[in-house]
């Protein structure tokens, strides 16, 4: 066993931590449920193994030969990968710096809390590649059985990108706070992670759909344009798909730039880490001030006040603005096609309602559960002269209403392309907005509004549930807009995943 | 005594989670009473008062408030109950004048009327200079302030409290007393669990002990020295020599 203090002892109790907080993310926090996670673990990874196979099956079945397109493929790929990893270090690092759990302890104690906090930044290295990993596991090791064991190199590319997304978003969180300061830190980091995470992917299919007409990200990285423009195959840009392909050099050369910067990063930080953390930690502190309203308190009905309530909570909380709305940014290409096609062919529409109709069921679900299961007074709520029913519709009624203000102006300018087509546009978002609603409903949990992100904790049943309604929904308003009948097939079986849903709820106390 | 001159009867109440929590409670609490109902840790209180509150539904028994039947109409119960915890649960990014507003509109209380009063409350819990700030960044002893007016401003015939005193400042601690006991003044009824016995031997006008769910004893400080045969001792002494005793017997 380690000696107390030392780098390995922190390692420990560190890795110990991230171990029994991904288990329990895993779990619910429910104890015995560990062989039903391994069996479904094990059914998710051969799920995703033959999902990649396809997909590489059909890039790979000749081999893949070190081209202009193959790397401009590979790299635009990587660059996916590595913008999702950013992403989720820079929440990562902004979590464990504005996180007060043991802050208080350590700085207390006499043991070198700069050792602590640099293996924690490491620890943050480690599971950005353990979660980027999960994705991208599938396709190394399906690369690695068709076109063979170099692949196995694309391995030390993903840990090398890990390394330098955590270096960059320490880097990018340390000058948040010398810039913006603590107060605004947190949420501009997290603003700009979701984008970051989202942005690469909307970029490059907002230039497919101005091109060529397409939502598919691959048609740009495939299109000979873009091939002709690439530089030569013996470019330093490629370095990272080259030492993917196996490429011993490039790979060497990418892993020493990589963890050369993390490791200077850690070095650098972890000095000034317990300062940055404890700033942080004073800014909940900091008063907020409103204008009183010169009229005084309004009249209002209970359903009245509690709609209302919702409402002033989501407009103040930019932060949960920011992850709930985040639903919206995937909205742009849709929206972008609709701009750029609008009246020109009412196929387009099909598309842009599919997409509509699912982001609508994920806000709706999102927004749901911030108002019955992150309700912060629930007592006081619970107490009040109201009956329950009157005030789940106050909530429901809060929700949808959001739901329509996003919608209306993509159903407006529907109907004046095709009132058919926005007609089922409208029908679709209403049933998915209002089947995320019931599911959240039926497996509402009561939680603190600051644990959205990790919502999907309390019921895996009740995600997938809000997820497989919504997929469904959209493929019967997509279906129902192209005017054929076999809409009626994924509507009976997105009806069928709703009742479901409610079967298998728990039943109340 | 007639039903409805009752703030509160409770008979055959029961509660079971994984093993029983209040077995066959009776209780009956007088309109205009201070009531403090004391116990050790898991004696069933908080359990008790909160179905009281309409926050659990009870397994058997019978609830009235004021001659209302809390289980068979409980919008009409809750019109007339406030409840407040001891972990003060309001809304952060609401300020205090909002949050009044809010509760105001959950009874249905005429705006003006909701508004006279949340301006009286705030003076008096010294909330006034903060009423336009976010609660975000209150103390507990602030928060738990917002709470109470937040259980005042609709003007409740009877206020039950759990541990309401917790985690207080002596001001705080004296301020929200003194609420109350106005309150109580002006014929309010009041049931409140603590742990301070100093609090309850001072403001109670009768105290009940309750043990493994069981109501065990009940009267005045006075009558419950002469039910532990202590007389001239402090409550502290009475309750604990009580619950050893319920505890030998069982």
């Amino acid at each position: 066993m380690a000696a107390p203090t030392t780098l390995t002892w922190f390692a420990r109790h560190e890795l110990n931590l991230v171990w029994r907080d991904w288990l329990s993310m895993m779990t619910a926090g429910k104890r015995g449920k560990e062989m039903l996670l391994a069996l479904v673990l094990t059914a998710m990874a051969a799920g995703a193994h033959w999902i990649a196979g396809t997909i590489v099956d059909a890039w790979a079945a000749n081999g893949v030969a070190l081209t202009k397109p193959n790397l401009v493929l590979l790299s635009g790929g990587g660059l996916l990968f590595f913008t999702l990893m950013l992403s989720q270090a820079m929440e990562s690092v902004t979590r464990a710096y504005y996180a007060r759990s043991d802050l208080d302890l350590i700085l207390s104690s006499p043991a070198s809390s700069r050792r602590l906090f640099a293996i924690r930044t490491g620890a943050i290295g480690l599971s950005t590649l353990m979660l980027s990993g999960l994705i991208a596991a599938p396709f190394i090791n399906m690369l690695i059985l068709r076109d063979g064991w170099h692949w196995f190199a694309a391995y030390g590319v993903m840990a090398s990108f890990a390394a330098l997304a955590a270096a960059l978003a320490v880097l990018s969180v340390l000058a948040l706070f010398r810039t913006v300061g603590p107060k605004r830190t947190r949420l501009i980091s997290q603003i700009v992670a979701a984008i970051v995470g989202a942005g690469f992917i909307i970029g490059i299919q907002a230039v497919a759909i101005v091109y060529y007409g397409s939502l598919s990200r691959f048609t740009l990285l495939q299109s000979p344009e873009v091939i002709a423009l690439a530089p030569e195959v013996t470019s330093w840009l490629w370095l990272p798909a080259r030492a993917a392909m196996g490429d011993i050099g490039a790979l060497a050369g990418l892993a020493a730039g990589a963890f050369g910067l993390f490791a200077v990063v850690i070095a650098m930080s972890s000095a000034s880490f317990g300062d940055h953390a404890v700033s942080a930690a004073g800014v909940s502190e900091v008063k907020h001030h409103e204008t009183r309203r010169a009229a005084g308190f309004r009249a209002m009905s209970p359903r009245r006040a509690l709609r209302a309530k919702e409402w002033v909570l989501l407009k103040r909380d930019p932060w949960l603005i920011s992850q709930t709305l985040m639903q919206i940014l995937y909205l742009l290409p849709p929206a972008m096609m609709l701009w750029l096609y609008y009246g020109e062919s009412s196929g387009v529409l099909v598309i842009i309602i599919t997409v509509l109709v699912m982001a609508s069921g994920q806000l709706a679900g999102g927004l749901a559960w911030l108002a019955i299961s992150g309700e912060d007074a629930p007592d006081l709520v619970a107490t009040a002269p109201v009956s329950e029913r009157a005030i789940i519709w106050a909530k429901v009624e809060a929700v949808l209403s959001i739901i329509a203000i996003v919608a209306a102006p993509f159903i407006v300018a529907m109907a004046f392309v095709s009132m058919h087509q926005a007609v089922a546009a409208a029908a679709g978002i209403l049933l998915a907005a209002g089947s995320a609603t019931a599911i959240q409903l039926w497996f509402r949990v009561q939680a603190k509004r600051t644990l959205f992100r990790r919502r999907q904790i309390s019921s895996r049943t009740a995600t997938l549930g809000e997820a497989f309604a919504s997929i469904m929904w959209a493929g019967t308003a997509g279906l129902a807009a192209g005017g054929t009948w076999l809409a009626v097939i994924p509507g009976v079986l997105a009806l069928c995943v709703v009742v479901a849903m409610k079967l298998v709820a728990p039943k109340e106390a | 005594m007639v039903a409805a001159e009752w703030a509160l009867e409770i008979s055959g109440l029961e509660k079971s989670f994984d093993r029983p929590a209040v077995r066959g409670l009776d209780l009956r609490v007088k309109g205009g009473e201070f009531y403090a109902l004391l116990g050790p840790n898991g004696a069933g209180k908080t359990t008790t008062l909160r179905m009281v509150s309409g926050l659990l539904m009870p397994d058997e028994g019978a609830i009235s408030v004021f001659g209302v039947d809390v289980k068979r109409d409980p919008v009409a119960a809750k019109k007339i109950m406030a409840w407040v915890s001891d972990e003060p649960m309001i809304y952060d990014k609401l300020t205090p004048y909002e949050y009044l507003e809010f509760v105001a509109g959950l009874w249905d209380i005429d705006a003006g009327e909701a508004e006279r009063r949340a301006s009286e409350l705030l003076d008096w819990l010294e909330l006034a200079p903060h009423a336009h700030e976010r609660c975000g960044g209150f103390s507990k002893g602030m928060r738990q302030k917002v709470a109470l007016a937040g259980a005042l401003v609709h003007d409740p015939k009877l206020i039950i409290l759990d541990e309401p005193l917790t985690g207080l400042d002596a001001g705080s601690a004296r301020l929200v007393k003194d609420v109350l006991l106005n309150r109580v003044r002006g014929g309010v009824t009041v049931i409140m669990t603590t742990h301070i016995l100093e609090v309850a031997e001072r403001m109670a006008e009768r105290i009940g002990v309750i043990a493994e769910g069981r109501l065990i004893a009940e009267g005045t400080l006075d009558e419950l020295r002469a039910k532990a045969g202590q007389d001239g001792s402090s409550l502290e002494d009475v309750f604990l020599n009580l619950v050893a005793e319920h505890a030998e017997a069982a």
